[in-house]
């Protein structure tokens, strides 16, 4: 435990030196969504579609924390040294997690509150405890993916349009499921509360089966090549 | 290695490409089935009660889906065993791409004559109904998968990547589909009507369909056997290569 | 027959890609089969 801690809190480190994540994500995730006011063109129609544009914002947004989290790895052979330091490569992996969560909890709280800003979408109380519960569980969810397949795509040619390419559709369900949580969250006359929690626990399913998987592949993942 | 080099001109003259009897009896089979089938989707069968004429597109249609799940799941056993059994991992690797290429196009071709049918039987080209939106994904991720593979690294650090993205494909695909479920019984719209539901196939149709399974299984075994030995080629040509490329050297220094 | 164009198209594109995958297949494979000494082709 000491382990994944004392990775996460690197890489947490290393991001707050470089603030890449302050001048190029999260500008980047709020211009997304400007883009799609722009592009749709009607406050009906944003108010409606604001759960959605977030959760697709926060997933382009992962996919570019994710590959700078393991170009701070590939470059000098980092993460080779990282994984004859430590024991487990499964604790080096959800240290990893936990770094790419704590960023993309940034992350989506700025885009929740662009949301509110821009999209004037409303939040009450009992909406507020379904989205905490939504953007932690889809965060973990997110992270673990993302992680996941960025050490799958780790120090291959052409791996920034191939990590995309692999994890979008990985991510669909959690897509569809952290959109509805939202949407319910947000007041949608369309979704109850009930329905909305029942969609957190697909988040939760689908945060665990990719954590497990993650930290059971990550040993051959990053093994060096016989 | 080295006592084959000598035979270079003798052995590497001979032509022989990836067949042998047993794929040639197979490719036989495949190409009679299929004029059986082909012959009597048009000509012997009579029209459904409900799709009417468009249930012949089915013929072509189900077996192509049949075999592009086949192939997924030809590709995650292939690529389990290739990840434990760690002295075979190159040959398993070979058999699990062959078996995503020819995977890709099945499920290209299902989605493309599904849409195709649906047109006819729905009135649109695509509908947003669980089976289908799963089937879309498993394309988009068998593409992703061989994008993977066609990347210039060595066999092995191909075998083990793509290994693990096969597999994480089988947990991908059932949280897909079960989403989509949940998502598409959530929606207010009146649900699609059931895809095959209201088919009645007689005697003569169910044959059809089944020798439609029977022959594209055929060409699925007979193309993934070839394409595996294809991929073992261009392996093994990497490393010929520069073997006789050593050789000649060596003999170039004696001369000298 | 109702809607022959659909139906021809469908049943074209199918075999018609089947049949481009093998032949491209065969091709390649026999361009490539004169590098390898026959040997090392663990199918013969």
């Amino acid at each position: 435990m000491r382990n994944v801690f004392a990775v996460a809190r690197k890489d947490v480190l290393i991001e707050w030196r470089a603030r890449l994540l302050l001048v190029r994500v999260l500008p980047f995730a709020l211009l997304v969504l400007v883009l799609f006011a722009v592009a749709l063109d009607s406050e009906a129609l944003l108010t409606r579609a604001a759960a959605g544009l977030v959760w697709l914002a926060a997933m382009f947004a992962t996919l570019l924390v994710v590959q700078r989290c393991f170009d701070i790895e590939t470059a000098d052979g980092a993460l080779d040294m990282l994984l004859t330091s430590v024991v487990e490569p499964s604790r080096v992996f959800f240290g990893k997690v936990l770094a790419v969560a704590a960023q993309l909890l940034v992350l989506v709280v700025v885009l929740l509150g662009g949301a509110v800003v821009l999209y004037g979408v409303r939040i009450d109380a009992a909406g507020l405890v379904l989205l905490v519960t939504t953007v932690v569980t889809a965060v973990i969810g997110l992270a673990s993916v993302g992680t996941l397949y960025g050490a799958v795509v780790a120090q291959l040619t052409g791996r920034d349009s191939l990590l995309p390419l692999l994890a979008m559709p990985v991510l669909a369900p959690l897509l569809i499921g952290a959109s509805r949580a939202t949407e319910s969250a947000f007041g949608s006359q369309t979704i109850d509360l009930a329905t909305g929690w029942a969609w957190t626990s697909l988040l939760a399913v689908f945060g665990v089966v990719f954590a497990a998987a993650g930290a059971a592949s990550f040993a051959t993942l990053t093994e060096p090549d016989a | 290695m080295s006592e084959s080099m000598p035979a270079r001109g003798a052995s590497t003259l001979n032509l022989r490409g990836t067949s042998t009897p047993a794929t040639r009896i197979i490719g036989v089979l495949a190409l009679a089935v299929m004029t059986w089938v082909v012959v009597s989707a048009f000509f012997f069968t009579a029209p459904d009660v409900v799709q009417g004429d468009s249930v012949r597109i089915m013929y072509a249609h189900v077996p192509a889906a049949w075999v592009a799940y086949l192939a997924f799941v030809t590709t995650a056993i292939a690529s389990g065993f290739s990840l434990v059994r760690r002295h075979r991992t190159l040959g398993f690797d070979r058999v699990a791409g062959a078996s995503a290429e020819v995977g890709v196009l099945f499920m290209g071709l299902a989605l493309v004559t599904g849409s195709l049918w649906g047109r006819l039987t729905w009135g649109t080209f695509w509908q947003w109904d669980p089976r289908l939106t799963t089937t879309l994904f498993l394309f988009i991720t068998y593409v992703g998968y061989l994008a993977v593979r066609r990347i210039d690294a060595s066999p092995e650090r191909r075998a083990k990547r793509s290994a693990v993205l096969a597999l994480l494909a089988v947990l991908e695909i059932p949280l897909v589909h079960f989403s989509v479920v949940l998502w598409r019984s959530l929606h207010q719209e009146a649900s699609v009507l059931n895809p095959d539901g209201d088919v009645r196939l007689d005697g003569l149709m169910l044959f059809t369909l089944f020798s439609g399974v029977v022959a594209f299984t055929l060409a699925f075994v007979w193309l993934v056997i070839h394409r595996q030995r294809l991929q073992t080629l261009v392996d093994l040509q990497g490393t010929v290569g520069l073997d006789s490329a050593l050789a000649a050297r060596a003999t170039e220094a004696v001369l000298r | 027959m109702k809607d022959l164009g659909f139906i021809l198209l469908s049943w074209s594109v199918s075999l018609g890609s089947l049949a481009l995958l093998a032949l491209a297949t065969l091709r390649r494979a026999k361009s490539l089969a004169a590098r390898v000494p026959d040997d090392q082709k663990p199918w013969l």
